[in-house]
């Protein structure tokens, strides 16, 4: 079996066919010329529980508001917005949640099944490898095989001309990336690969891919964080680790959950100058506007240390009052991200 | 409904499950500090401590070892431990996969051999499990020196909180190797491939990765062929402790929909595994306005008495919002109780900070320890 079934090196499609990318200034990589919902990627990652689906969708939502055929991949993702959209769980195939609005749940196993398909001759012959134990071991101990796979569907996603079968392009690819640690590995593989493999078709692939992603003006990194100690730590970590170790384009840093500011502080003083003559509900209520106010300053100052600390300018996103997200929520989270 | 002392009474070992971003690290290092607060020797292992907590008990540099917190920061929090001990340790799952290699090796060649590994580095960096597996292994080690009277373990944060118990046997049956050992066979001349189809496999994934893992296989092999035994007794022993009664699983969970079906899905499969499940503890609770919902008048009372119908509805309009928030916390809540059938949902309130010192574990610990507890030396701390 030749290496014929794969694309020869001088073909294999680019993302981009335009000049776009001569638009950028030698010298000026900070400064993008390419909005975030203009890329062909977008990764969305941060701390575990911060809301990564949440915006993930909601710029899913913005994309397709500009008529932008958008595709939201989930990969690992703990929180499950498919509810929202009165869907079954998502798995691993493309599905129209709303208009012009996909998604996809991409798991390593069956990532590593279409990966071989596409890469073998006769398709049985990859199923039947995929099936096999002693393939799906050393699938286990090749070094980030099952990153690789996942990032190269993600890649696949986002071609001009897509390899699956009577599907068509997306103009834009999310990628609900796992937490913090497994996001910047997921990122960094491609590099990585390349490195370690050097000959072949996926060290090929490898490079190619870390090329794209590491261009600006094709993809693009938004980290979501939350106003609390940890996850301003660990969003500030993240950002170095992203434009020092892998290269890519940090292009929004959202503070999630932000609380309305409801009372300024004298007005806090004056309730909690009230509250020892209030009982019952206006005490509770009471109460309630003086711990909103606190919880306001402790996510204030949360959010001056996450500005000290990153690089990249941060904006805010409100916290949603609501019992459970719904579609109408994520289309107000949609307006802020546009 | 029992609180925390409790649950944890007679227990040696105390293990926090539960998905990322509830809390769970907070919650450990609240309950190893309230017991030692009433006494008793503690150790909280944790994956991934938050710096400013670990900073605050003088735990600047965490290595692979336990380390103690020193009383006085109790005495200062205004709690006297007697003689109670609070020690942390963070873990760090390559380190003690390097340590169980070390202990199980013949000699410092094999050893050496399997640590410079291609395959062995990349299943202890990044197996699926693997962390898991080493959380649960040095908490065996550490509960084999019985130096303490509980360990809390903080599990990992991983997708799926059962991944954790799944991760023994993820673990053994990948260093046993035994589907790959039906076609290949280590020689005296490295691997020997058995059998067409598996060369074709070979052949295939060398062709598309573009590495040959053949040589480092049969090292890999050859070199862990001499532990695997120790290995897989050693996995038998870790899950039989996590079995035994002594044994305490306490699920973490938010109170949103999802993180509450989470802690329900995780209790059933505790208890179709047979582990003793102690009970589910709640964070981040909305308890506004718990019970009341008569909007009569409210507005009229606040601008009353506060004397700003501006600020009095702004008052108002806030504490809506919160109440909606209550009544969807209590109902899944009340769903989770239902199905947990009797054991103990243990609720923290939505604090209006962030803890990063022991007076704020102490603060968590006025809703996980009972207020009457009878050997707490002194209250910890009125808000």
């Amino acid at each position: 079996m030749g290496a014929a079934f794969l694309p020869p090196i001088g073909q294999v499609p680019r993302l981009h066919t335009d000049t776009r990318s001569a638009r950028r200034r030698p010298g000026l990589p900070e400064c993008p010329t390419v909005g975030p919902l203009e890329k062909r990627i977008l990764f969305v990652t941060g701390k575990g529980g911060v809301g990564k689906t949440t915006v993930a969708f909601a710029l899913g939502l913005a994309a397709t508001a500009d008529g932008k055929r958008t595709i939201v991949c989930e990969v690992a993702s703990q929180e499950n917005a498919s509810r929202v959209f009165g869907r079954a769980e998502i798995g691993f195939h493309e599905v129209e949640l709303r208009d012009n609005l996909y998604a996809i749940s991409l798991d390593p196993d069956n990532a590593t099944r279409e990966y071989l398909e596409q890469q073998l001759p006769v398709k049985a012959m990859g199923d039947l490898l995929y099936r096999s134990k002693i393939f799906s071991y050393l699938a286990a101990a090749t070094p980030g095989l099952r990153e690789m796979v996942t990032i190269g569907k993600i890649w696949e996603l986002a071609l001009p001309e897509r390899r699956t079968k009577k599907a068509s392009p997306y103009d834009l690819v999310i990628v609900d990336a796992p937490a913090t640690g497994h996001g910047i590995g997921l990122m960094q593989t491609p590099k990585n690969f390349a490195e370690i493999a050097r000959v072949g078709p996926m060290a090929h692939q490898a490079s190619l891919i870390n090329s794209t992603i590491t261009d600006h003006d094709q993809a693009g990194v938004v980290i979501v964080a939350l106003p609390e100690e940890m996850p301003v730590n660990e969003t500030a970590t993240l950002e170095a680790e992203l434009i020092d170790a892998i290269g890519v384009s940090i292009d929004r840093i959202y503070m999630n959950a932000m609380y309305p500011d409801r009372f300024d502080s004298a007005e806090q003083t004056r309730l909690t100058g009230a509250l020892p003559k209030a009982e019952g509900d206006v005490a509770a209520a009471i109460k309630a506007a003086i711990d909103e106010s606190r919880r306001c300053e402790s996510q204030r100052r949360q959010l001056e240390r996450l500005r000290d600390l990153t690089r990249n300018e941060v904006e805010t996103l409100p916290y949603v009052f609501t019992p459970e997200l719904g579609i109408e929520h994520l289309s107000e989270l949609a307006e802020l991200v546009r | 409904m029992k609180d925390v002392e409790q649950l944890l009474d007679g227990k040696s070992i105390c293990i926090c499950a539960g998905s990322g971003g509830v809390g769970k690290t907070t919650t450990s290092a609240a309950i190893a500090a309230g017991m030692a607060a009433r006494g008793k020797r503690v150790a909280v292992l944790t994956i991934d401590p938050a710096k400013r907590l670990a900073d605050s008990l003088g735990l600047t540099e965490l290595g692979n070892t336990e380390r103690q917190v020193d009383p006085a920061l109790f005495s200062e929090a205004g709690v006297d431990p007697g003689g109670g001990e609070l020690w942390a340790m963070m873990l760090d799952a390559k380190a003690t996969f390097d340590e169980v290699v070390s202990k199980h090796s013949p000699d410092e060649e094999a050893r050496d051999r399997i640590l410079e590994n291609r395959i062995y580095r990349q299943i202890s960096n990044a197996l699926a499990g693997s962390q898991e597996y080493m959380a649960m292994e040095k908490l065996f080690e550490i509960h084999q020196e019985e130096r303490y009277d509980l360990l809390v373990l903080d599990t990992p944060p991983s997708r799926n909180a059962l991944d954790f118990l799944d991760a023994p046997r993820r673990l053994t049956q990948f260093i046993e190797g035994r589907s790959l050992q039906l076609f290949i066979r280590p020689s005296g001349f490295g691997m020997r491939v058995l059998g067409r189809g598996t060369s074709v496999i070979f052949s295939v994934l060398k062709r598309v990765t573009g590495m040959d893992l053949i040589e480092d296989l049969s090292e890999f092999f050859t070199a862990m062929s001499g532990m695997v035994a120790g290995f897989r007794e050693r996995a038998q022993r870790v899950n039989e402790l996590l079995a035994d009664r002594q044994t305490s699983f306490l699920v973490v969970c938010g109170p949103a929909g999802e993180p509450i079906n989470e802690a329900v899905y995780f209790h059933r499969k505790l208890v179709e595994a047979k582990l003793p499940f102690g009970g589910v503890i709640v964070n981040k609770v909305h308890a506004e306005g718990r019970g009341s919902d008569v909007d009569e008048g409210l507005a009229e009372a606040l601008t009353e008495l506060i004397g700003d119908a501006d600020l009095a509805e702004r008052v108002r309009s806030n504490f809506d919002d919160y109440r909606a928030l209550a009544a969807r916390d209590s109902q899944n809540i009340a769903k989770l109780k239902r199905e947990l059938r009797g054991s103990s949902v243990i609720e923290v309130p939505y604090l209006t900070e962030d803890v990063h010192d022991l007076a704020g574990l102490f603060e968590i610990n006025r809703s996980l320890f009972a207020e009457n507890s009878p050997d707490l030396k002194a209250t910890a701390l009125s808000a």
